[in-house]
């Protein structure tokens, strides 16, 4: 989560992960293993085991700033992301993540 | 004269200013600075929530998203991917379907990769963003990029924080030219007389950032580029007079005491 490796109890949802972490959910965006979560799901959609989950919310920034941004894309066939098709996606891992 | 407004994707803007929000000490201090500029239009970045320590506070709670339009944008994204995704986030957050494309290719002198700019343009305006690209200074990627889709065209007056000015202003009247939607200047503007001249060649706003939050009063700064933006952009309507070689006396000769 966020790259931080997180014991949550199985069948936690997404409303109920921010609760935990005291995060008020209409500030934030929720992607679940690089799957945009819709905000309207967020009670419904529960987590399981090996989830890769991030938490973006708005912060200060004009442009070009390099910071650490999240888990890149890695393993995720580009032809599956510029179609939109983001149901198949594996592991998040390649050896950019430690270029970055 | 009155001028014509200042209209994205039907939204109408009694400002040409659009300031970003990094770099300032404070969320009070970048809140009054948004308010001296007069802009409508306020850009954000997308980062990770600190799942260990996250502040109480949010931007969102200074820059209100009911009073300013909200432009999220992709900084610090290197490929077309990142920003995409980057892109598909912020959407979901429920604010905007507006975004700030930047896809950066050089750390160093956080030039655009214009072509992977160009590629996440058509991916994004496919999937109904509205798409702001931040582009290089270049009249035909500009023209490309109107004819991906993009709502507006963002080309840089010199590298983003340099202060640099505008570095070539015979292109960025060539872009004005090239081009039917709205030109907004973004990055290397470092003070009002530059956000002036970049409104005197016709463009249409001015996005801007460290210009602002890196002044020694960054209020101050933000309320003169509030007057710099809209002094060169009557100076614009007004049609400037020709440059001259040579001196061309503004006195009447006649009735000269001899």
């Amino acid at each position: 989560m966020n790259g931080v490796q997180k014991k949550i109890l199985p069948q936690t949802s997404i409303t109920g992960l921010l609760t935990q972490l005291n995060i008020i959910p209409h500030q934030v965006a929720v992607e679940q293993n690089l799957l945009v979560i819709d905000k309207n799901k967020f009670d419904q959609v529960l987590l399981e085991d090996g989830d890769n989950i991030e938490i973006i919310n708005f912060v200060g920034g004009g442009s070009g700033r390099r910071l650490r941004l999240y888990s890149p894309v890695g393993a995720v066939k580009t032809k599956n992301l510029r179609n939109g098709n983001t149901e198949s996606c594996g592991a998040v891992k390649s050896k950019r993540a430690n270029d970055r | 004269m009155i001028d014509k407004p200042f209209v994205i994707d039907g939204v109408t803007f009694q400002s040409r200013l659009i300031v970003g929000t990094g770099k300032y000490a404070s969320f009070e201090e970048n809140k009054k600075a948004v308010i001296a500029s007069g802009a409508q239009c306020v850009t954000v970045a997308v980062r990770r929530v600190n799942i260990l320590d996250h502040a109480s506070e949010n931007l969102l709670d200074y820059i209100d998203p009911k009073i300013y339009k909200i432009l999220p944008n992709t900084a610090g994204c290197y490929t077309a991917e990142e920003a995409i995704r980057t892109a598909r986030l912020a959407r979901s957050a429920g604010i905007t379907n507006w975004v700030k494309l930047e896809v950066i290719g050089n750390p160093n002198t956080l030039l655009p990769d214009n072509s992977a700019t160009l590629e996440a343009t058509r991916v994004l305006v496919k999937e109904g963003f509205v798409v702001f690209p931040y582009v290089s200074d270049d009249p035909i990627m500009a023209k490309k990029l109107q004819d991906a889709g993009a709502a507006v065209v963002m080309p840089l007056a010199s590298p983003i924080g340099s202060g640099l000015g505008i570095q070539n202003p015979y292109n960025i009247q060539l872009i004005r030219e090239s081009v039917s939607i709205p030109v907004i200047v973004d990055a290397g503007v470092g003070t009002a007389s530059d956000a002036a001249i970049a409104m005197e060649l016709g463009c249409d706003g001015i996005l801007m950032n460290t210009a602002i939050a890196g002044a020694k009063n960054p209020i101050l700064m933000a309320s003169a580029m509030n007057y710099g933006v809209k002094a060169g952009r009557m100076a614009y309507l007004a049609g400037r007079m020709q440059k001259k070689r040579y001196a061309q006396a503004s006195s009447p000769i006649d009735g000269m005491i001899e």
